[in-house]
């Protein structure tokens, strides 16, 4: 009788009370003895038979034959399962080169360069418990993070989760963004993200145009060999005192940007200041982003406010983003969604204004008229671009009926 | 070896399979709701003569066991408590305790409910001194149970259906032990004061009045009179003081915080926007809200939309907690009519607002009562553990067939004219809204309203609310489209379930007839 000798072991996932919708799955490779699975699982009664069975289809198309595998699972859903496994086999150095890809849901509509981004909702990356649900929350976009919010340890399996995730999660009518890694480790990210079809790709930590060029050319060759035809749009973060200053040369790097955003824990330290929550110490850092997202054509979106208790402070700090010209925010709990929305809503003195001034503007055209008047003023055309903008913009939010 | 008697087994008019015979006792299936009308007179207490008790109205004994022995307690008896203390109570255990030193036997344990702290009554059954538990049984208890080790039957009745149980004569109090924060030496009692307070003692009410004998259990004897008193000295026997009835910090109970979880309060949000398009929050309404996460938070989104109507509940029943209380102290409502108290500024409100009052089973849920406040209640929101297509609920077991809570309150409140129940609509990769529930506890025709985070679902027998919400935001849509969703996103139906043939304990309906049956998990 031969013992089996084990020859690469790998481990991927979360287990424990605390833990919800995440599984543990520890791989030893052997050298025969077939597989032998040993599952745990909070809903066993109603899905151990699924696990196995899922198991058992994702390391065959791994290419592991042989292997103890044991499986802690919380109750994970089979798109985590898939990616968890993925991620321990290749820790165990199989299966390099092969993806084992869950169902993909219908996809959403491609996203289009002007839409809302008034919230968008960050999601660590490896973090199962928060992707399900999200979109339920209404944000205007969810962001997949694989940066700040994942450990360095992890930055290979919440990759692989991340790219399930955009398979088989409905996020409704939330646009679809991945935050990548910084450079070179966000061009790894790609190749997994951008067969996905996210609708948009963050780049953190940019000071130079070079870098949103090295981004957009592998977005587009991942595009071209996966024949992907629908968009992938650019949003880089600027969160340094290098970046703040070349940002017109970064809104200008590429056809692929819709937005310039900010990041401020960074950028405080940077600049070596308390970040503060009127940001004065950021006024001149935010004010020329707006200035060069708006000089390139871009939609200018701040950073997040991190204090989730504080809802008074995080409505004052939308309200002043707006007035200086951004049109969104970043959210880190979707309690703050709704606050966003109604901060970067016109007023409604605002939209009464723009109706009138649209309503003079379609009665100029109508009669023919060069020059439009409302009473004894003359209107200026900017003003009547301003107006006609502002009330697309309150249609999107819905606010017109 | 448990002992659980070889019964027949029957379809009630629900379809589901049941005992026709618990514990020596011949039952009575389900009919449907409101069917069953029995007849005869209520049962009593046995006549008593004052002339037998002391004239100076002190009727202290120096310890439980004292009182026990007094009581004449033998094998076989039923011993009652209350749970007011919650996880807290140290009363029921020190006099099941009491009752083994005795050497007693075989006793029925009759709690108006069980709490995970109590888990020593497991040693008690192993001994032979306790028999069997009719009560709710959840933690560790209910696993005992379900396991198969219980050697009689758990039988588990709603508060309405304790009383309901006492008063036709199904279950006879031998000895009733009751717990009081405050008593007088007579045995008038209170729950709204002492260290140990515990705001209202309803539960012990029906007790005090229907059992042989009468404990009276106290940390704080005041002299006499103990005032208020909501149990009446008149129907006391023995007085015994103890250094600690409970512990306090786990009388009010851990579950009276606020959900965070965005999905819950997207939930609790939904509720109260339901409450609201339907048109029935307004002026001189009435609602009833539980004291879990989802239950609160409803409260708080309510409360800020009354504000802003301009308007104002005659009436909210509790268990009552710091946020009705915030309701009554605002003027947003006439009266809380609690049924048990959750938390401090409950236990403080009760104490000092005549507009706070404490109400018992009888007044609220009672199925022999000439009828009862549950139904003259416009919405009730309640949570479960499963629901069918059909609007059937669970609130008993786990979907894996475990006791997880008692009935408390739940089946009797399903009368009132809105029953919703919110909930998320899976946990972790488990439905919630199922094809078949595991423990049928309240008939779908008595459920109005499924609120989860993916929907809101009307019983089609509703017609009247389905028509009120018309032209509402609120995503309406078939609970058949949220369970397709759900499954969809739990990767296809669960196996299967599991059990044996072996039933371990009946849920009763609130008329006392048998709605279903707990296996014993396979």
């Amino acid at each position: 009788m031969s013992v089996a000798t084990t020859l690469q072991a790998g481990e991927a996932g979360h287990c424990g009370a605390d833990i919800r919708s995440d599984l543990q799955v520890r791989i030893e490779v052997r050298d025969g003895g077939g597989l032998r699975i040993e599952l745990e699982s909070r809903v066993g009664s109603f899905y151990g038979d699924s696990i196995r069975r899922q198991a058992e289809e994702v390391l065959e198309a791994l290419g592991v034959r042989h292997a103890l595998v044991e499986i802690r699972d919380e109750g994970a859903l089979p798109y985590v399962i898939a990616a968890r496994i993925e991620a321990a086999a290749r820790r165990a150095g199989r299966g390099m080169g092969t993806r084992v890809l869950p169902d993909r849901i219908a996809l959403p509509e491609p996203s289009g360069r002007d839409r809302l981004r008034r919230s968008r909702l960050y999601l660590p990356g490896s973090e199962p418990k928060y992707m399900i649900n999200a979109a339920l929350h209404g944000p205007d976009a969810i962001i997949l993070d694989l940066e700040d919010s994942v450990h360095p340890r992890e930055k290979d399996a919440a990759r692989l989760l991340v790219r399930n995730a955009l398979r088989a999660v409905d996020f409704l009518s939330c646009e679809r963004m991945v935050r990548i890694n910084q450079l070179p480790l966000g061009l790894e990210d790609l190749s997994e993200i951008v067969p996905e079809y996210p609708d948009l790709i963050l780049i953190p930590k940019v000071e130079s145009a070079a870098q949103v060029v090295e981004v957009s050319q592998h977005v587009e060759k991942i595009k071209a060999d996966y024949g992907i035809t629908r968009p992938v749009w650019l949003m880089p973060i600027l969160e340094s005192a290098v970046g703040i200053e070349n940002a017109f040369a970064i809104a200008k790097a590429s056809e692929q940007i819709v937005a310039l955003t900010i990041g401020l824990e960074d950028y405080t330290a940077d600049l070596g200041v308390p970040k503060t929550s009127t940001g004065a110490e950021t006024l001149y850092a935010r004010q020329h982003l707006v200035n060069a997202a708006r000089a390139a054509g871009l939609q200018a979106i701040d950073s997040v406010f991190g204090d989730v208790g504080d809802m008074q402070g995080l409505h004052a700090w939308a309200l002043n983003s707006r007035a200086l010209g951004f049109e969104g925010m970043g959210c880190v709990h979707p309690s703050q969604i709704p606050i966003l929305h109604e901060a970067f809503a016109p007023t409604k003195a605002e939209m009464d204004k723009a109706r009138k001034i649209v309503a003079a503007f379609k009665e100029a055209q109508d009669q023919g008229l060069g020059v439009v008047s409302l009473g004894s003023k003359m209107i200026d055309p900017p003003v009547v671009q301003r107006a006609l903008k502002l009330m697309a913009r309150a249609e999107a939010m819905g606010l017109t009926q | 070896m448990p002992t659980v008697e070889k019964t027949g087994l029957a379809a009630n008019a629900a379809g589901r399979m049941v005992p026709e015979s618990v514990n020596g006792r011949r039952q009575v299936p389900y009919l449907g709701a409101g069917k069953y009308w029995p007849a005869g007179l209520k049962a009593s207490a046995p006549i008593r003569t004052a002339a037998n008790y002391p004239a100076n109205g002190d009727k202290r004994v120096s310890d439980l066991e004292t009182a026990l022995r007094k009581c004449g307690l033998r094998d076989g008896m039923v011993i009652s408590s209350h749970h007011h203390l919650r996880d807290g109570d140290r009363v029921a255990l020190m006099a099941l305790k009491a009752a083994a030193r005795l050497g007693v036997k075989d006793l029925m344990w009759f709690p108006s409910a069980s709490f995970p702290s109590q888990k020593d009554a497991i040693e008690l059954m192993e001994a032979g001194v306790i028999d069997h538990i009719e009560g709710s049984m959840n933690g560790p208890l209910g696993d005992y149970c379900t396991q198969g080790k219980m050697r009689g039957m758990g039988v588990l009745r709603s508060h309405g259906g304790r009383w309901q149980a006492i008063q036709d004569g199904e279950v006879h109090i031998d000895v009733a032990i009751i717990a009081a924060p405050a008593a007088d030496a007579f045995g008038n009692c209170d729950g709204s004061h002492g260290k140990s307070a515990c705001g209202s003692l309803g539960f012990a009410l029906a007790d005090s009045i229907y059992a042989d004998y009468v404990i009276v259990v106290t940390d704080n004897l005041v002299p006499f009179p103990c005032v208020p008193w909501q149990i009446q000295g008149n129907n006391v026997d023995f007085v015994v003081e103890v250094d600690s009835i409970g512990d306090p910090a786990k009388i009010v109970s851990g579950t009276t915080q606020i959900t965070r979880s965005p999905d819950r309060l997207r939930i609790a949000e939904f509720v109260a926007r339901f409450l609201q398009d339907a048109g029935i929050m307004r002026n001189g309404f009435s609602f009833q809200a539980g004291s879990g996460g989802i239950s609160l938070a409803f409260v708080s989104y309510l409360k800020e939309m009354m504000k802003q109507a301009g308007v104002k509940a005659r009436f909210v029943r509790g268990g009552s907690t710091k946020y009705l209380v915030e309701l009554l102290e605002e003027g947003l409502t006439d009266y809380i009519l609690d049924g048990q108290t959750f938390d401090l500024d409950g236990v403080r409100s009760l104490a000092n607002n005549s507009r706070h009052l404490a109400t018992s089973p009888f007044t609220s849920y009672n199925y022999h009562g000439k009828g009862s406040f549950a139904s003259m209640v416009d919405a009730v929101v309640l949570g479960a553990t499963e629901v069918d297509t059909d609007f059937n609920a669970n609130v008993v077991t786990h979907s894996d067939g475990r006791l997880l809570h008692g009935i408390g309150g739940w089946q009797n409140c399903l009368a009132a004219g809105c029953t919703i129940l919110a909930l998320p609509s899976f946990r972790d990769r488990i439905p919630v809204i199922v094809d078949d529930v595991t423990t049928l506890c309240g008939p779908g025709e008595l459920i109005d309203v499924v609120v989860t985070e993916r929907g809101i679902a009307i019983n089609p027998l509703r017609q009247d609310l389905i028509d009120a919400v018309k032209g509402s935001k609120l995503p309406i849509r078939p609970l058949e489209d949220i369970k397709n969703e759900v499954q969809r996103i739990c990767g296809g139906k669960p196996q299967p379930r599991k059990h044996s043939d072996r039933a371990v304990a009946i849920v009763k309906w609130v008329d006392g007839t048998v709605l279903d049956t707990v296996w014993q998990t396979a």
